[in-house]
């Protein structure tokens, strides 16, 4: 494992400017993913700063009617509030849906958004990706690893962002709010945090070097029923080979892109008095498996139709 | 030589006057791992500070290593040695030693020949493991790869009769089966598995002169030992190798890995103790695995259901250079009668790493088709698949004609079905909804061989009354421990906190260890014989002792109990007579060997499962939501331990039905699941309602004890039980395992 350095600022200001002092700084929070990625050399920060203890734990409400999420504030926490479980259901259901408790008492929400990939050849380090080399080639294409994205992959890469919270994030127009190393602060939608791979799947937020995210701020809940169901190949503690959030008549999808996959196609068909099926279909026309992943036509057809129809927002709403 | 006969006698572990043989007592270890103070191999403190050992693996399949640059892993902080194929220490051959019960042969540790992907070719020592991983990264290798066979699949054309097999045939299976007025024809595919023990191999070696000492996780002692003097070049005698607690083998840790190879060479050439362990991604290409299976099986039955043609043929793979056949087909040869019959098996050789066994080898992967397909035939024959058991039950066994030992079947099924409400079954599949989800029940039966080897115990009691049972035993988190200090308490009449139990040490008297849920019995039935041999000897003792109140009388009426040796109402304390009389204390060994008319007898354990499952139309997802099992497996020694056993293989077999599986990838040869978030095996929520009880018996024709194993018999048909379960649910059978959500969505209408 490559040495590295460790400081644990006091507030966000210092934590900015550690950060920009050392090339190679990563921040750390929670550590149950980027822990993991340094004992495989994938990832290999020279310096970490450690934000977990930063006083950006709160969950408070917003004068709009909604709330923000400080970055710090732990999954276990966020799904267990009270206010969250009222308002935002779906969310609750999504952090719970994903990893195990102890990993849930560890993680924090920002962390659960920069997550990286799960794809079996970004950590198999004998094989070329483009995520940890640039350049180097994509194994997963032509591979076997069939839990790839069937939304806005590239030739460059076909992974898929693992996070269960951010799908549902994503169906509730969570924005996330940012400081930057200058002092400066902006707001950008969670749409927007993700990239899609493109030439640079490396690059995976529109997160400049040395900026931070400092919460995730819910809007106010959409008038309609929540829900998030995810498919998975065991009951618990597995990634979503599916996943599925509605909040309203917003739709977001799981495990088939390289981000949340907010599915606007299907949002505007139900606009259009399109029912439940119809509604995926109209989503998945532009869906391109790759012969590995087709199974998840499918599966997203039947979990998008079942979710749409259990809140009720194929109901011509 | 023994008979069975001698074995029919009362002895102190049928009369169990003391209660302990079968008592759910507490394992023996359990406070010091639940306290993680148990010390594992590669936890054990070495006598002076260690150095660190990291292994690199080979990114091809096949080929040589052709060229090594160490100078930068060389100069890195911290680094005492970097070994590749070019510089490692020379090695003795060891292959057929190895392990008695496989001819898997195994390289010397870093072959420049690479046989398959991640085999390793490089190691690096440090003052930590920081430093020495940090240096590993620095080795450059440079490879000449050469064209090789990855996929199972594409080779199965030159799948060969292994050799020095042949088919087994009874009467002409072809004409009965072409006669056959209701016929199933089908092949059933179960996948590759891997062992994924929590604990890695892991190995802490240090010499002293020129005896080396080495604490490692193997199931064998024996072999281990040896294969670790074969690999040094030095006598046995001069190897000490201990494996105090083991966390899981499964039959994966059967054989020595590089990690004791690399640690005891490189203690030796630093003159420091040295630890290596494997991470998780070795564990999984560069240990053995469960191969993939594919089974034809053929049945032909007349319309009242009786079998008159059976075939079992199981196609499967293994390493080029390292032969091993999982036996799929053998259980079949005991199970249903049929008087026309065939079971054969054929091997392709790969490129990628070596299978070997893994729990129930054979029966786990052989019984997910057979146990399908009577539930197919079932179907056809509009019977209700335990009829269809029923009416091929056979007398003897049905391919020798040799009588049962014992065999509870029937009752395993008949008692299992009503316990479990199976006549709530409707045979129609598809029927039955809760919720969104489709309910279905399904059952299948079990059978695993029942196994006893030779082996030897030591036990001595020192004049405070503390007796200790000392044996090159391990325990893998099986019980062992604690049904050896039952076994010994009983017999000697003592409580069981007088009893200690010393095991993995090759110091020790040699058993053969942990596998083919032999260990119970073949560990259990040499203890039994050195508390019995004990027994005589105290009774010398104190029957010609003149200040014993036993002086003189008849050694042949000494009783033991309650921690006293009496002759009618004149008793003493056993530790009474031993400070007086042998203050040293005394030691005696004991002894197992298998009767030499054991094998007149057909000798199995049984069971028979049933589950119920959920299967989610919209998803494809299948969860289980209860399941039950009945087992007839001997006496049963412990019952906590038991059940934990019986019930741990059946959850196993949970896995085996929805989970469990790998791929070789074909550019490659590695396998795309390399750590336990890819890899899965049941979760606690996937196990929500499972239990399971032992039916009364006792097996005088298996050892002294009547006692059969039961670690193997759980994961036996237990797969095959859900995935009829899933077919009664939603009627999609699917004949290639695991059943996970692409495959059982793809069958959904």
């Amino acid at each position: 494992m490559k040495p590295f350095t460790y400081e644990r600022p006091a507030d966000v200001a210092e934590a900015l400017a550690m950060a920009a002092a050392v090339p190679g700084s990563r921040f750390l929070a929670g550590g149950t993913n980027l822990v993991d990625l340094m004992k495989l050399q994938i990832e290999q920060p020279t310096h970490l700063v450690d934000v977990s203890r930063l006083p950006l734990a709160e969950i408070a409400e917003t004068a709009e009617g909604g709330l923000r999420l400080g970055a710090t504030t732990t999954n276990s926490q966020v799904a267990a509030d009270m206010k969250v479980r009222a308002r935002y259901p779906a969310l609750a259901q999504a952090i719970l849906s994903g990893a195990s408790g102890q990993l849930r008492n560890k993680a924090t929400t920002a962390g659960n958004l920069l997550q990286r990939t799960r794809c079996a050849y970004f950590y198999d380090t004998t094989k070329p990706c483009n995520k940890r080399q640039p350049g180097a080639g994509c194994a997963a294409i032509g591979g076997i690893y069939a839990n790839t994205a069937i939304f806005g992959s590239s030739e460059a890469c076909i992974a898929t962002h693992p996070s269960d919270m951010a799908v549902a994030m994503s169906a509730l127009d969570a924005q996330v709010e940012i400081a930057g190393p200058n002092g400066q602060e902006r707001a950008i939608s969670l749409e927007a945090l993700h990239r899609l791979p493109g030439e640079t799947p490396h690059i995976e937020t529109s997160l400049q070097p040395g900026e931070m995210i400092t919460a995730v701020v819910l809007p106010p809940p959409p008038p309609g029923g929540q829900i998030y169901r995810k498919a998975r190949e065991r009951a618990s503690y597995a990634f979503a080979i599916g996943s599925v959030a509605v909040a309203g008549g917003k739709v977001a999808l799981g495990a088939v892109a390289h981000k949340p996959w907010r599915a606007r196609a299907a949002e505007q068909a139900l606009a259009d008095g399109a029912n439940p099926a119809e509604a995926m279909a109209a989503e998945l026309s532009s869906a391109k498996p790759d012969g590995h992943n087709d199974f998840k036509l499918k599966l997203m057809a039947r979990l998008g139709a079942a979710c749409l129809t259990t809140t009720g927002a194929g109901d011509g709403q | 030589m023994s008979s069975v006969k001698d074995w029919a006698a009362p002895t102190p572990i049928s009369e169990n006057r003391s209660g302990l043989i079968g008592k759910g007592v507490d394992r023996y270890e359990g406070r010091l791992k639940v306290t993680g103070s148990a010390p594992f191999a590669y936890e054990v403190e070495a006598p002076s500070p260690p150095a660190y050992g990291v292994l690199i693996a080979s990114p091809i399949a096949k080929g040589v290593v052709a060229a090594a640059d160490i100078s930068a892993a060389q100069a890195a902080p911290g680094v005492r040695l970097v070994w590749t194929p070019h510089n490692v220490p020379a090695q003795g051959e060891r292959g057929a030693k190895m392990n008695p019960r496989s001819q898997r042969g195994s390289n010397p540790a870093l072959a420049g020949k690479i046989e398959h992907f991640g085999q390793h070719v490089g190691f690096v020592v440090a003052d930590t493991l920081e430093n020495a991983k940090a240096a590993a990264a620095l080795v450059r290798f440079e490879y000449a790869a050469e064209p090789a066979d990855l996929i199972f699949e594409d080779n199965l054309a030159q799948a060969d009769q292994p050799e020095g097999e042949e088919d087994m045939r009874v009467g002409d299976f072809e004409a009965a089966f072409a006669g056959a007025p209701v016929r199933l024809d089908e092949t059933y595919v179960s996948p590759l598995q891997n062992h994924a023990q929590m604990e890695p191999c892991a190995t802490t070696a240090w010499w002293d002169g020129d005896h080396v000492t080495v604490h490692t996780s193997i199931q064998m002692v024996k072999g281990g030992q040896h294969t670790l003097a074969e690999t040094l070049m030095i006598p046995s005698t001069q190897v000490r190798l201990v494996t105090r607690y083991i966390g899981g083998g499964f039959g994966g840790k059967g054989q020595a890995y590089d990690d004791l190879t690399l640690a005891a060479l490189a203690a030796r050439e630093l003159g420091q103790p040295v630890k290596v362990a494997y991470t998780r991604q070795q564990m999984f290409q560069a240990t053995i695995h469960r191969p993939a299976v594919h089974m034809r099986v053929r049945l032909g039955a007349q319309a009242d259901g009786r079998l008159d043609a059976f075939a079992l043929e199981a196609v499967t793979h293994c390493r080029r250079e390292a032969p091993f056949t999982e036996h799929a087909a053998n259980f079949a040869r005991s199970l249903y009668a049929a008087p026309n019959r065939l079971t054969g098996h054929r091997l392709v050789k790969l490129d990628i790493p070596a299978a070997g066994p893994m729990r129930a080898p054979g029966e786990a992967s052989g019984m997910l088709s057979l146990e399908c397909a009577m539930d197919e035939l079932a179907e056809k024959l509009g019977l209700d698949p335990i009829e269809l058991r029923l009416r091929n039950e056979p007398e003897t066994d049905p391919e020798t004609g040799k009588p049962f030992s014992t065999r509870q079947l029937v009752r395993c099924m008949t008692e299992g079905a009503q316990r479990f409400g199976w006549d709530r079954r409707n045979p129609k599949p598809g029927q039955v909804r809760d919720g969104r989800w489709l309910v279905g029940l399904g059952m299948a039966a079990a059978i695993r061989g029942n196994f006893l080897l030779p082996a030897k115990a030591g036990v001595r009691i020192d004049a405070d009354g503390t007796i200790t049972l000392r044996q090159g035993m391990t325990d893998i988190g099986t019980g062992t421990y604690t049904i050896l200090a039952q076994i010994t308490a009983e017999t000697l009449g003592v409580p069981l906190a007088q009893v200690k139990v010393e095991l993995g040490d090759s110091d020790f008297p040699p058993a053969p260890g942990s596998g083919g849920q032999f260990g119970a019995a073949t560990a259990g039935s040499a203890a039994f014989a050195a508390g019995m041999n004990l027994r005589k000897a105290l009774a010398e003792l104190a029957t010609g002792d003149p200040n014993s109140p036993l002086y003189g009388d008849d050694p042949e009426l000494v009783t033991f109990g309650g921690g006293n040796i009496a002759v009618d109402n004149r008793a003493e304390p056993l530790e009474r007579l031993v400070a007086r009389a042998a203050p040293e204390g005394v030691y005696v060994e004991g002894s197992i060997t298998p009767a030499a008319d054991a094998r007149d007898y057909s000798q199995h354990t049984y069971g028979a499962h049933f589950a119920e499952v959920g299967v989610d139309p919209d998803t494809g997802e299948v969860r289980l939501r209860r399941m039950f099992g009945v087992f007839a497996a001997g006496r049963i020694l412990n019952a906590k331990t038991a059940m934990s056993q019986i019930t741990g293989g059946m959850i196993w077999g949970v896995g085996t039905a929805l989970h469990e599986y790998n791929e070789v990838d074909p550019r490659y040869g590695s396998f795309i699941a390399q750590d336990l978030a890819g890899y899965h095996v049941p979760a606690h929520a996937d196990i929500v309602d499972l239990s399971a009880m032992f039916l009364d018996e006792v097996d005088d024709k298996a050892n002294p004890m009547g006692i059969k194993g039961v670690g193997e018999l759980g994961i036996a048909g237990a797969g095959a039980a859900i995935a009829n379960a899933v077919y009664n649910a939603c009627g999609a059978r699917i004949r290639d395992y695991p059943l996970n959500p692409e495959k059982v969505l793809a069958a959904l209408p």
